[in-house]
């Protein structure tokens, strides 16, 4: 008797599930799918906290993250690790690398941030004038397109490290110099798959139908064929910002980000700290750590927002 | 003078490397105001095409080739240029197309997607193009126009959609409307409120409608004048009656002969056309229609048939025509 009710209930929660699905648009859809993914929740769980130690992180710390509090105990040779007063230990100048590398989130999540939104503006305007120019744009477009691809292919065929050293030494080295270096390497990326999916999309029939109803072309280009197009460039925002990261760790790394290191960023005191591995390899592991820890939460959101975007995977 | 004058009309699509493809090969047929005219055939015989090229809609580019003239009141909108069609388009001439969730914008809401046309041709905006388009959902069929305005395209059924689209076809009051296989994508019952709808605008507006399908129940149920295409040419042209009752190309009765009918007799088999649309005769070499034909004579090879007229008005393209039946009222 008891399966009989349980049925009936199964039976109305799913009709009532239904009722809610008035206006859910496709990103909404899209959210609902992300929240069901695991990996997903994980990543997300992991950039919560990144971004609440960013903000909230300079006024937790136990000590200035600049005070050369153990200058006094720090010799050739020694450097005093972890103890009850000092959790991680001091770095190289006496500094509390605990409270540095709290600090230095923000920093981090700073480049990252308006790293990928250079690359992301660039990127998106360069492609999307190209997508828009071929695919409405008959022959005149279509010589648009060319010559804008073709540029941003020579970018492409640059080792993307190569080109922001390059970057990075022509600006001077500080820290909107790696924001600047590390944006420019990911725009070809950003404008061929905006170029890509709008090309894709011009073709497809409801462009036809409202070029049919006399639509003008940037009206179609603007309102109907970019939104259509976002996804997969938003995806690759997501999965920038962990790369982002990355890089600008290894322009630090290679003495090309903020020379200043009153100011901590992990990539700078990773790479400050490979003169002292052998000393406390802990000042490089722990900075490495939140490197991987957190391009790894970018990359889960980035993988799930991915297959939720993905018509082909839609049921 | 007819609303729409379609002379010669000739599309050919020609690449590099490949055979030139004559889809459209001199089709010409007229279109009074008010007036439902249907172009029948199957897959491949260029009644798509056609309407394309109608509506300006064919790919600007080198290997595609558009001949002949199509008078619209003064204009030939196969000379216009992009700019000027634009207008037209939408305005005076709207087409309907056949799948109605791929022609509708996913990730934008109903209501934006018409009054875009309310505000493109008749410069409506804010509340005013709100009211229009509840109006216009209105009086195509739609229950709850204001919150269906909110709605996107995947969250309405299919006939829905349809009638979405038929409402953003005629915001305008086009003189002439284009349905390109408007039910094809759509259920039975569905396909007979789509088309009771389509009468309905057609009656009430007067606006001329070009039919474009396969499907000979709606030419019964809608057009009152046919051209039955194959391989890009004319083959019979008539009033509805007349070609149902007393059709004249081996074709057209073999199309009318292979719908399974109610009078049938049980365990009776539907007739078929042999053969596939591929097997065609390329025009210049005969009768394209020769190597299906049941009435095949040695005539039929050799020169194309020309399109002969009988004192009804009744055209149609054959040596060998079905022999009439019955005298029948035209």
């Amino acid at each position: 008797m008891s399966t009989k009710t349980d049925k009936i209930d199964r039976l109305s929660e799913l009709s009532a599930a239904k009722e809610d699905e008035h206006g859910v648009s496709l990103w909404t859809e899209a959210l609902r799918r992300v929240r069901r993914t695991p990996s997903a929740l994980v990543g997300v769980g992991i950039l919560v906290i990144f971004v609440l130690v960013a903000i909230v992180g300079p006024w937790l710390v136990p000590y200035s993250p600049s005070e050369l509090m153990g200058i006094n105990e720090v010799r050739p040779g020694v450097i005093p690790g972890p103890s009850a007063e000092h959790w991680l230990g001091y770095d190289h100048n006496g500094r509390d690398q605990f409270s540095r590398l709290i600090v230095g989130a923000r920093q981090t999540l700073l480049v990252g941030i308006v790293s990928t939104l250079i690359g992301l503006t660039l990127g998106a305007l360069v492609g999307g004038i190209a997508g828009a120019a071929a695919g409405l744009g008959g022959r005149i477009g279509r010589a648009v397109d060319s010559v804008l691809m073709r540029i941003v292919d020579m970018l492409l065929a640059l080792p993307s490290l190569l080109l922001a050293v390059s970057i990075a030494a022509l600006l001077g080295a500080s820290l909107t110099t790696v924001m600047i270096a590390v944006g420019v390497v990911s725009v070809p990326v950003f404008a061929r798959l905006l170029r890509g999916a709008m090309v894709v999309q011009a073709g497809s029939d409801y462009v036809l139908a409202s070029t049919s109803l006399g639509v003008k072309r940037t009206k179609i280009a603007v309102s109907h064929i970019l939104p259509n197009s976002l996804a997969p460039v938003i995806v690759q925002a997501t999965l920038t910002l962990a790369t982002a990261i990355i890089e600008a760790a290894a322009l630090s790394f290679l003495g090309l980000g903020n020379p200043d290191s009153a100011t901590p960023e992990w990539g700078l005191m990773l790479a400050d700290a490979q003169q002292y591995l052998d000393v406390r390899p802990g000042l490089a592991i722990f900075p490495a750590l939140g490197i991987i820890i957190t391009a790894l939460g970018f990359t889960l959101l980035g993988e799930a927002m991915r297959e939720a975007l993905d018509p082909k995977l839609r049921k | 003078m007819p609303l729409l004058d379609v002379k010669d009309l000739s599309v050919t699509f020609s690449r590099r490397g490949q055979r030139t493809v004559r889809a459209v090969d001199g089709v010409s047929f007229a279109v009074e105001a008010g007036e439902v005219v249907g172009l029948v055939g199957e897959s491949g015989c260029g009644k798509s095409v056609t309407s394309l090229a109608l509506m300006g809609l064919l790919p600007k580019q080198k290997g595609v080739t558009i001949g002949g003239s199509a008078m619209f009141g003064d204009t030939d909108l196969l000379q216009t240029d992009e700019r000027s069609m634009r207008d037209i388009r939408g305005r005076d001439v709207a087409m309907i197309f056949q799948d109605p969730l791929s022609s509708l914008n996913p990730v934008v809401p109903i209501g934006i997607q018409v009054t875009e046309v309310l505000t493109r041709h008749r410069g409506l905006t804010g509340e005013a193009a709100r009211k229009e388009a509840v109006e216009l959902l209105n009086r195509v069929g739609i229950p709850d126009p204001s919150r269906r305005l909110k709605e996107y395209p995947h969250q309405l059924s299919g006939g829905m959609r349809q009638r979405a689209l038929i409402a953003m076809a005629v915001a305008c009051a086009p003189k002439l409307l284009i349905a390109d296989e408007p039910t094809t994508a759509l259920d039975v019952t569905i396909q007979a409120q789509i088309l009771e709808l389509l009468r309905e605008l057609v009656r009430e507006s007067g606006t001329a409608l070009i039919m474009i399908t396969h499907d000979l129940g709606v030419v019964a149920g809608m057009c009152d004048k046919v051209n039955v295409l194959y391989a890009g040419r004319v083959i019979e042209s008539a009033r509805r009656k007349p070609l149902f009752a007393d059709p004249r190309h081996p074709y057209t009765n073999g199309l009318l002969g292979s719908v399974p009918r109610l009078d049938s007799g049980k365990g009776e088999r539907l007739h078929a056309i042999r053969g596939s649309v591929r097997d065609v005769l390329p025009w210049p070499d005969g009768c394209a229609f020769a190597p299906r034909c049941d009435q095949r004579v040695e005539a039929c090879v050799g020169e194309p048939p020309a399109l002969v007229e009988d004192i009804h008005r009744h055209a149609y393209r054959c040596v060998n025509p079905e022999s009439r039946t019955a005298e029948v009222p035209s």
